[in-house]
């Protein structure tokens, strides 16, 4: 029988993690849900994030708050950028995945020149300090990253429910020549929220640096999991996708602690399917 | 405790001597190679979750035919390193040793690097009868090609040779553990080799108080390191992967938890080496920077240019480690290979190579066991003073080993 201290520590990390994937998985459910793009992209950039964060406190010795000054405007700009272009070239839907996915391998073989295919890691004495409650302990950054995730996914739910530009942003989603006739300008607004994902994906990026060791192929790791995440959480639902991102960590974690660490990755897609199959009005 | 070391027979003191006058025949300076070039072609997996590591077989390759063309090549023919990417991918390498042996035609092939990839191209080797020298086979049962040559003296049974020397050293110490906790990755040689620990310790009356599996690429060890905690084993065995052992030290860190001994199977040395939590780590080795392995065939030339070239790679752990000093054997059995038998005929080569017994980076290598299998020549390393020193046995060691 496994200790309360055991389950404890389970459910606080299964909770943490959900918080990096509910991060990770904002921006793919406001670009899927709001503008119809799949933007898997995302995943590139918040690598790329993750590797600057890392140069700039391993290089330049900066704190990750500098790094997160300089990326996340940044990164907004590259996302509004990327979306002008993808928009230029009327890219969307499916065609939208192929495209990212491609912007991805880009991204990937960028990394390994600059940064080479070899762990990095970022060494700093905070990164693996933790608080006690109780008998159980809370890491730092785990915790200030899913305390963010949290503040971004309630934000940005905030916005889109109760302001005439949120309000704008889902009506052109729905109804994009409706949502024009009313004087909506839903292509203004497509690039605003495309340069908050990308800022989003920034955040992410430097969380990963902040808590995990950084290789260029480990952004196809996350994939499966944050996909699992957007879909159970609904499509544009930015507290949805913090919702299941904390479901399935927990679920992972719990996983791991009761029975085995090996069957925590098929919990993520067998949620994924019980909750396809069982279709609740929210999905 | 096994015994290591088989008496020399008449046989093997030839072969010795013999695989001793090809490598010392390859040194001497000679005149600059001419003609068409020698083309030895291989995959290494360049992009995707391996390449880290296959990073340093690409630079020891490049080091050793960038040598051997400043001497006299092979047979007095420059050498030409056809190296493909394969994505860390089996079916890749598999594709892409068929294009080297039909559409490139290379002369002679070499192994990519991890399990997976070289039993693929062991496959290809067999159907077009060529020799292939790999460095970092793990499961040496499955090796049956008998024209394949690993050079890393990993032994015939890995899983049951291996965890001797950890466990021997772990008895040496003034508390030998009691419990132990064994945290395996599913990566296949390291199970393979995880079970042999757990085998080993039961042997020796040790308790295993948990046993964990984890995938390949798992992101969250919270629930492991916690498991590993709960458990409060007097050793932490860990069959990790590269990078993994620093993620469960680090995660065990945030839980306030620090194993008191710990044992890694084929950890990442630069990140572990350099974790606060590592100092003190155990792990797998063949060859280290230091004496007695700086004496071998070819080390003082092979590291300080290994040294710069790493460097100028970007590689943040420019020492030269066992995957260094692998691949850098592998290279020396194929140039004493053609240079014993001058030709480049892999069926003289490999028969060649099964009777010899050569003095490599790796140490003295004989393939006349099971599937070419010397003995198994694992040592045991430490992190002391974030440096990686020998610990175990004594006649090898740099250092005494530090066991809280």
């Amino acid at each position: 029988m496994p200790s309360f201290t055991l389950l404890g520590q389970a459910l606080v990390s299964g909770v943490l993690i959900g918080g990096l994937y509910g991060l990770l998985g904002l921006g793919l459910t406001l670009s899927w849900g709001l503008l119809h793009l799949i933007n898997i992209a995302y995943f590139g950039l918040a690598f790329l994030s993750a590797y600057l964060t890392y140069h700039l406190g391993e290089v330049y010795h900066l704190p990750p708050w500098y790094a997160a000054a300089l990326l996340v405007p940044a990164f907004f700009a590259a996302g509004v950028a990327l979306h002008w272009t993808l928009a230029r070239f009327r890219v969307a839907g499916l065609v939208s995945l192929l495209v990212t996915f491609g912007l991805i391998v880009v991204v990937e073989a960028v990394i390994q020149i600059v940064w080479t295919a070899d762990f990095r890691k970022l060494e700093l004495p905070y990164l693996t300090a933790s608080a006690k409650l109780g008998p159980v302990y809370l890491p730092y950054m785990e915790l200030t990253a899913f305390l963010i995730a949290a503040a971004l996914a309630v934000g940005t739910w905030a916005v889109l429910r109760y302001t005439y530009f949120g309000k704008a942003v889902r009506a052109a989603a729905e109804e994009p020549s409706m949502a024009a006739a009313y004087g909506i300008n839903h292509r203004a607004n497509a690039l605003l929220i495309a340069g908050l994902c990308a800022a989003s994906a920034a955040v992410a990026g430097i969380f990963i640096a902040l808590t995990t060791t950084l290789a260029p192929s480990q952004m196809f790791a996350w994939f499966g999991v944050v996909f699992a995440v957007v879909i159970i959480g609904g499509l544009g639902n930015p507290l949805g996708a913090l919702v299941a991102g904390v479901l399935i960590g927990v679920a992972e974690s719990m996983t791991m602690a009761l029975i085995a660490p090996a069957w925590a990755p098929v919990v993520a897609f067998s949620l994924l399917i019980a909750l396809l199959i069982w279709q609740p009005r929210w999905l | 405790m096994a015994k290591r070391v088989r008496r020399a027979t008449r046989r093997a003191v030839l072969g010795g001597l013999a695989g001793t006058a090809a490598l010392a025949a390859a040194y001497p300076l000679r005149a600059a190679p001419s003609g068409a070039p020698v083309r030895i072609g291989s995959t290494l997996a360049l992009t995707g979750p391996l390449a880290q590591t296959s990073l340093i077989h690409k630079a020891v390759g490049e080091i050793y035919v960038e040598l051997l063309n400043k001497k006299d090549g092979l047979l007095g023919r420059p050498v030409e390193w056809v190296l493909l990417d394969d994505q860390s991918k089996p079916d890749v390498a598999r594709t892409l040793y068929e294009k080297l042996v039909t559409v490139d035609k290379v002369d002679l092939i070499i192994g990519p690097y991890a399990t997976g990839n070289i039993l693929a191209a062991m496959g290809v080797a067999q159907r077009y009868g060529k020799m292939l020298i790999q460095h970092t086979f793990g499961l040496p049962h499955l090796a049956k090609y008998e024209m394949q040559f690993p050079s890393s003296p990993i032994g015939p049974e890995p899983n049951k040779t291996a965890p001797i020397p950890v466990f021997d050293l772990l008895e040496k110490s003034k508390t030998p553990p009691k419990t132990i906790a064994v945290v395996a990755s599913k990566f296949p040689s390291t199970h393979f080799i995880a079970q042999g620990f757990r085998a080993e310790a039961e042997k020796r009356k040790i308790k295993e108080v948990v046993y964990l599996e984890y995938e390949f690429g798992t992101r969250d060890w919270g629930a492991i390191a916690a498991r590993v905690k709960d458990a409060k084993a007097d050793f932490l065995y860990c069959g990790a992967l590269g990078i993994e052992s620093v993620q469960l030290l680090d995660a065990l860190k945030k839980i306030d938890y620090a194993p008191p001994r710990h044992y890694h199977q084929f950890t990442a040395p630069g990140p572990l080496m350099n974790a606060a939590e590592g100092n003190h780590a155990l792990a797998y080795t063949y060859f280290e920077e230091h004496e007695p392995f700086t004496s071998r065939p070819g080390a003082k030339e092979m590291l300080p240019l290994y040294r710069d070239k790493a460097k100028a790679m970007g590689i943040p752990y420019p020492f030269f480690d066992f995957q260094a000093a692998a691949s850098g054997t592998a290279w020396q059995l194929l140039e004493a290979a053609v240079v014993a038998t001058k030709s480049l005929d892999d069926k003289k080569m490999a028969a060649w190579l099964k009777g010899a017994q050569l003095d490599t980076l790796m140490g003295k290598l004989r393939f006349d066991g099971p599937n070419n299998h010397g003995p198994d020549l694992s040592v045991v390393k430490q992190v002391i003073d974030k440096k990686w020193v020998v610990v175990w046995p004594e006649n090898v060691a740099g250092a005494k080993a530090v066991l809280p």
